[in-house]
Order: C-alpha cells, then sequence, then structure tokens
C-alpha cells in the first residue's frame, strides 16, 4: 500500500492540459438529464388470469404438479421443481402475517401512504409462499407475528385487473397462528434446551 | 487436472463519498484500477482480460456501461466481461476473475466493481411498480426488515444488538481511510437513538449511500511466487442463488447460503470455521445481517449469533473473529463494489496489509456477499500462504 493512501495513483498525478481557449474557466462538474422509463408490460398466460380474477374480487394461486406447493402470485412455473405449474387453485382473501416492517419515513412513490404505516408478508390460507401488502385498520404497533387477516377490497365500481384492488389486510380477531420456527426448520431450539 | 493455484497481487481502491464529483464514472474506475495496478506492480500491458461488475443499470441509467468504459479500461482488444448478481455481484465478480485463472484461460487478469450512486437513484431502481404486486416496499430497508424481525422472533435476541453491530463498525471505520463514514464521536447511545425508518431497524442501522471503485489484480501461480510484493493465495471460491419465493423457505438463512458457506470452508479444508478463520469481511448493509450470517456461515450455532456479538467477539479490539475491520458496508456502501471491497478486504488482512484495521497475524480470511432477496450468494477464503 502507498505510504499515503489518498495520495492520488503516480499515472493521475500532475496537472491536467487544457486547450487555451477554456484555460480558466470553472470545470463542469455534473449535469442533470432526467430520464424516463415507458413500458409495455405483458403479464403472460398465468399472471393475466391472476389479474382478470383480481378485478372479481377472486385470487388465483398456482399448484406446483411436483412439490404440491401453491405460489401467488402465480408466474406460471415451480422455483423448486423447475416445472410448470399443473393448475389453478382459487385461494381466500383470508390468511396470517408472517412477518412486518413498519416504515416511519414517507416515500416517493407512495405520497397516500402516510407513515407510520405497516407492510407484511400475508401468506394466504392455502398459499405456500408470502404475499406483500399493507396491514390496515390497526395501529402499526399492534401488528403481531401470526395475526390473522383478510383481505379489504376496493368498492365494485373501482375493480381494475390490478393487485391495488387489494387496499390492505385488517385483523379478523381470530387467534393467532403458532408459528414455531424451529419447528419447521428441523432443528432443536437453543432457547429450550 | 488441478485448478492453477491463484493469487491477489494489488488491492485498490477510491475514497468512498455520498459523492465524488471530482470524477466521472470512467475516471473513479480508473483510480482504483491504477492503485491495483501499482501495488501489484504491473502496468496496463500486463492485463489478459478485465472482469467487471456492478448493480442493474437502472441504478446510473447508463446501460451497459462495459461497452463505453472498455477504454478507459484498458481493455480494448482484450477480452472484457460483465458479472451480473445484484448487490453480491462485487463478490461473483471476484470468483469470476479468479476462476479465469484458475482455469488457465488467463495469467494476469484485472477485476473491477462500482457504483455513483451520486448519479443514481437506488430507492426508485429498486422499486420499479408491478401490476402484479403492491407496491409498499421503500426499498431495501422495507424488503429486509421483516426478516431482521423474524430473526428477533425466532433467537429471543436482546433489541439492542443490531445497535452494537453499527456501533463497531462505524468505530472500525475511523481506521480505514477510504471508509465513507468518519463518524468520530458517534456514541453508542446516538445509534440507539436514531430515528427508526423501517422498524425494527434504525437510521443509524443502516448502510449510507456511496460513490466508489474497487479493484483486484489477479495472476497465476509462477507469477505469485516472482512478485515481491504482498501476496493473498484464494483457498477456495462459491456462488450460489436461488429463488427468492418458494415454500418453506428459511428467508432468516437460506439455503444458497448455507451450501454455498459449506462448499467454501469445504474446498479450504476449514473444519473449525471459527477457530480457522482470523477476519472476516461480511456483506452486512442492516446491522443485524451480521448475527444472522454468523450462523447462517455457521460462525455460530442457530440462535447463538447474537451472543457472539454482545460479547465483543467479532470486534477488532480484542475479538476472537473480527468482522468488518473495515467499517463494512454500514461505513462505505458504493453497492457494485462493496461485495469487491469485502474480498478486497479479506486480501489485504491475510497480505498484512490492511494498515490500522489489520487483525494481528491474519493467516486467513473470508470475503463474503449477498444480493438480491438474500439470494445470490458470492464468497471467498484467502490465505498467507498456498492452499
Amino acid at each position: 500500500m502507498a505510504d499515503d493512501p489518498l495520495a492520488p495513483p503516480a499515472a493521475l498525478a500532475g496537472d491536467v492540459t487544457v486547450p487555451p481557449a477554456v484555460a480558466g474557466a470553472e470545470p463542469v462538474q455534473s449535469v442533470c438529464t432526467p430520464i424516463r422509463l415507458s413500458y409495455t408490460y405483458t403479464p403472460g398466460k398465468a399472471l393475466s388470469r391472476y389479474l382478470r380474477a383480481m378485478a372479481e374480487r377472486r385470487i388465483l394461486g398456482e399448484r406446483c404438479g411436483v412439490t404440491g406447493q401453491v405460489f401467488v402470485p402465480p408466474r406460471g412455473v415451480s422455483p423448486l421443481a423447475g416445472t410448470t405449474t399443473a393448475g389453478v387453485v382459487e385461494l381466500a382473501d383470508t390468511g396470517y402475517v408472517d412477518s412486518f416492517n413498519i416504515t416511519r419515513v414517507p416515500i416517493e412513490r407512495r405520497p397516500d401512504l402516510k407513515p407510520p404505516y405497516c407492510s407484511a408478508w400475508i401468506v394466504l390460507d392455502g398459499a405456500s409462499v408470502g404475499f406483500m401488502g399493507l396491514v390496515i385498520n390497526i395501529a402499526p404497533e399492534e401488528v403481531r407475528i401470526g395475526m390473522r387477516v383478510r383481505a379489504v377490497w376496493k368498492p365494485d365500481d373501482e375493480l381494475e385487473t390490478s393487485a391495488a384492488n387489494i387496499l390492505g389486510w385488517e385483523p379478523t380477531g381470530e387467534p393467532d397462528e403458532v408459528i414455531d420456527d424451529y419447528e419447521r426448520l428441523g432443528r432443536a431450539d437453543p432457547g429450550r434446551a | 487436472m488441478a485448478a492453477e493455484r491463484t493469487a491477489v497481487i494489488g488491492v485498490g481502491q477510491t475514497k468512498y463519498a455520498a459523492a465524488r464529483r471530482d470524477v466521472s464514472i470512467a475516471g473513479l474506475l480508473r483510480e482504483a484500477a491504477y492503485r491495483a495496478l501499482e501495488m501489484a506492480e504491473r502496468s496496463w500491458s500486463d492485463v489478459d482480460a478485465v472482469i467487471i461488475g456492478k448493480a442493474p443499470d437502472f441504478f446510473e441509467g447508463v446501460m451497459m456501461p462495459e461497452v463505453y468504459l472498455a477504454e478507459a479500461l484498458g481493455a480494448v482488444g482484450k477480452p472484457i466481461m460483465r458479472v451480473h448478481t445484484a448487490g453480491s455481484v462485487g463478490g461473483s465478480t471476484a470468483c469470476v476473475a479468479a476462476s479465469m485463472v484458475q482455469s488457465r484461460v488467463h495469467r494476469c487478469v484485472l477485476t473491477i466493481g462500482w457504483e455513483k450512486q451520486s448519479e443514481s437513484n437506488a430507492m426508485w431502481a429498486l422499486s420499479l411498480p408491478q401490476p402484479f404486486a403492491t407496491s409498499v416496499n421503500a426499498g431495501a430497508g422495507g424488503y429486509f426488515s421483516p426478516i431482521i424481525r423474524r430473526y428477533m422472533m425466532m433467537t429471543g435476541a436482546p433489541e439492542l444488538i443490531g445497535c452494537m453491530v453499527a456501533h463497531k463498525d462505524r468505530r472500525q471505520a475511523l481506521l480505514n481511510p477510504y471508509a465513507h463514514l468518519h463518524q468520530h464521536d458517534l456514541t453508542f447511545e446516538q445509534v440507539v437513538d436514531s430515528p427508526m425508518l423501517w422498524d425494527p431497524i434504525r437510521y443509524s442501522e443502516t448502510c449510507p449511500s456511496s460513490d466508489g471503485a474497487c479493484a483486484m489484480v489477479l495472476v497465476d501461480e509462477a507469477s505469485g511466487d516472482a512478485h515481491d510484493g504482498p501476496v493473498a493465495w484464494v483457498h477456495g471460491t462459491a456462488m450460489r442463488s436461488e429463488s427468492n419465493s418458494y415454500g418453506g423457505r428459511n428467508m432468516v438463512s437460506p439455503a444458497a447460503s448455507e451450501q454455498c458457506a459449506d462448499d467454501v470452508f469445504a474446498q479450504a479444508g476449514i473444519v473449525d470455521r471459527r477457530a480457522e478463520i482470523d477476519a472476516v469481511e461480511m456483506y452486512v448493509p442492516f446491522s443485524w445481517y451480521e448475527p444472522m450470517w454468523l450462523e447462517s456461515l455457521g460462525f455460530a450455532s442457530v440462535g447463538e449469533g447474537w451472543r457472539m456479538v454482545e460479547s465483543g467477539a467479532t470486534a477488532l479490539d480484542g475479538g476472537d473473529l473480527p468482522v468488518n475491520c473495515s467499517g463494512g458496508v454500514l461505513s462505505s456502501n458504493p453497492i457494485g463494489a462493496s461485495g469487491m471491497i469485502r474480498f478486497a478486504e479479506a486480501a489485504l488482512q491475510v497480505m498484512g496489509a490492511a494498515g490500522e484495521h489489520q487483525v494481528d497475524g491474519a493467516r486467513r480470511a473470508m470475503g463474503h456477499a449477498y444480493g438480491g432477496g438474500a439470494q445470490y450468494y458470492a464468497m471467498w477464503i484467502v490465505g498467507s500462504g498456498k492452499p
């Protein structure tokens, strides 16, 4: 390592030669240029079915023919088996909170969301994977891992082919799901030895 | 036929900062590359191939930057290859660079990772709206916070373990002249009192947004033997990836992480991981990932990682397994470089060239990186002696 680690590398030391016409001018260090990316999203067969069902307040998942796992939103493939999914499964709009975050800072993209708000992985009844959504109609501090929730839908006349039809998830008041990570992982709980 | 033994003979880093307005992206890369070449006592003409990595093109909005950077990197007329593995990319890029030498395709490879976050909007790049899912996450913090909460529930770890990690890493960063954050007077209480952003993650428990580049020069065995400067020998490299969503996935310690670790330790012939490794540079963008990775990498048993943190075992000052002596990602985060910095800092430790944050007598060190939804992994183990 060089004696002074912050000294410029030898090859970059020394003055830069500039043409006489611009000598003494203020160097340009940055230029701000707004950029835009617009694109047409093509959802494919599995997500098209899912989005159309959303417009009817129905949630469609898909089942893996090898592992039996049910995925939502469905992508037409099973990530573990590497096969196309075997069939469509209609899921209930109820489930439980697998884990959650409380955002306490505003986010640019969703000015309508006033912090603090709770976003959570919701595991729908009958699904094998979590589904991201907002937990509403409860103070964020009162949300619990395992809490039972149900979907709160937009009014019928506002339904679109979009997951945004679900405004959020509210507590059902049922007893919490019991979640035992150690049991799930097939490992001994060191705290209960 | 056995793989070619591979040596790191040059490491170059830029000063990491919120905005390096004094240099363009190309200038930033040349700064790191020249430092690595100087340490390696090599010039551009000695380099057979250039292997580079950065975060997705969305970040700076420069599509396929490898094309326009080829000239600045001395790669015109030479093979240049870009690696893509999200946040772990710096580590994966180093693994690919090593493989070019190990496979005897090239004898001298220059590898560089970088990010210029001041010319980018990471929050935007990480939160592209998709019609099939609701966009409620506020960047990476909102994604990882539920996983950290699950770890806390599962292990019963005390609430302030994350603050201990953050305070340690920020203190250690003071010993690294390249670190972005040098918070000389930061107290533990200030870390604890910093605002909650993505509860349970506090402001001071998150990484900064940095500009920076990191480069390394890797060579074959004969060149490593002939080099009269410090050398780090590659003892193992491993990469794994998995889907970020499948039933029964262990979000806290994904299977890809555990399998990647098992592979790299086996290659290095390491049995007792905690005893045989002298320093770890681990990818910890949010403080709680230190105890989580300690468990996932097998340095601690399940549920015990936080106890290592609490006992001070991972501190440079007095710990038996110092973690992130450089200050880590919590003190500097030029995303595409962050993984390579971990690998390069591990190399500096076994070279005895880590300066004020050197672990005395370090013989074997680990570099670690992860990315995406904790689904891409890259790891290497380097040693002062040949494998």
